[in-house]
């Protein structure tokens, strides 16, 4: 049960990245030429909801489902990290023109070559892992 | 046909993407996409080669079973409900046409650089290849990507958040107005 819903949100995400053109490369090269509101509109009306749906959970105390606590820790403190990793990733971002979230989309959608994005992002990610202790966080 | 297969507005997007953050929160999860590729290293045996990767990854499961929706997702949308092409912004596709990109407007990715054919040049595989692997190793380095950072993040007003998506954009001029000019 548990199974389907999972399922039923990540079908729903998958439409909504594909439908918005969040997906496309063209989108998002687009995105940083300042050429368009439209990913700026996007990311931005999803989070004023988002901080305002934010505030009423916390405000109220809300639970999730089985009154466990909602996942809304706050994140350890640090310039380095979230800069310089930031920083890389952007660069990625721009250069492959997808995210980790549209690059499962795409994959769907039949376009093999981003089967090798993908690739590239594990490697990436393999590789963060073995350097993790010797980079500054 | 043409209401089906319409691009939807940034704000019909904007709002449901919001609504997928919120009711993962109320089953009790959070919302994130990158974090499934550490997932996926741990299954491949990567906790061999570092502790990063030795956790109790059945507990990520989850969140596969959501890319897999992703992944189901794209294919309906791109079979059923999209004439996959976007129309970018004229001024923003005559640039791209200077650096050999024609495919705007008649194709969802350029063909230049996703079409099968591309593949035989190597240009084309280090640009994907590398591409993909600034986004991995950013994206765990900084702990979050797009979802994690620029929805999650920022809508529970965190600063780290805010410091990573500045990154993000900062990365992504770089990479468009100094390094593109080099490799197009």
């Amino acid at each position: 049960m548990k199974t389907l819903v999972y399922l039923i949100i990540g079908t729903f995400f998958g439409i909504v990245m594909y439908k918005s053109e969040a997906a496309s490369w063209f989108r998002i090269y687009e995105m940083f030429e300042f050429g368009s509101f439209h990913m700026y509109g996007i990311i931005g009306s999803a989070l004023a909801l988002g901080v305002i749906g934010t505030q009423i959970i916390k405000g109220n105390n809300l639970k999730a489902i089985g009154g466990k606590e909602m996942e809304l820790k706050p994140k350890t403190m640090s310039i380095p990290r979230y800069l310089i990793g930031g920083i890389l990733f952007g660069l990625g971002w721009a250069l492959a023109g997808a995210c980790p979230g549209p690059m499962y989309v795409l994959a769907g959608a039949g376009f093999g070559s981003i089967l090798i994005v993908i690739f590239g992002a594990l490697l990436g990610t393999f590789v963060y892992g073995i350097l993790k202790n010797k980079l500054p966080h | 046909m043409e209401w089906i297969t319409d691009p939807w507005p940034w704000y019909v997007s904007g709002p449901l993407i919001a609504l997928v953050m919120f009711t993962l929160l109320f089953v009790g999860k959070q919302f994130g996409m990158s974090s499934n590729l550490r997932t996926a290293c741990s299954i491949g045996g990567a906790g061999k080669a570092a502790d990063f990767f030795k956790f109790d990854w059945k507990k990520e499961r989850w969140n596969l079973i959501v890319v897999l929706g992703a992944v189901i997702g794209g294919f309906l949308s791109a079979n059923y409900l999209s004439d996959n092409t976007v129309e970018i912004n004229p001024d923003v596709a005559d640039k791209l046409e200077t650096y050999g990109i024609t495919s705007t407007g008649d194709a969802y990715l350029p063909t230049e650089i996703f079409g099968t054919d591309s593949l035989s040049d190597p240009k084309i595989l280090a640009i994907l290849v590398i591409g993909g692997f600034f986004v991995g190793f950013g994206s765990r380095y900084a702990g979050g990507c797009t979802s994690g950072h620029a929805i999650s993040g920022l809508s529970n007003l965190q600063l780290p958040s805010l410091i990573a998506v500045i990154g993000f954009f900062i990365g992504g001029l770089i990479m468009i107005n100094f390094i593109y000019p080099l490799i197009f």
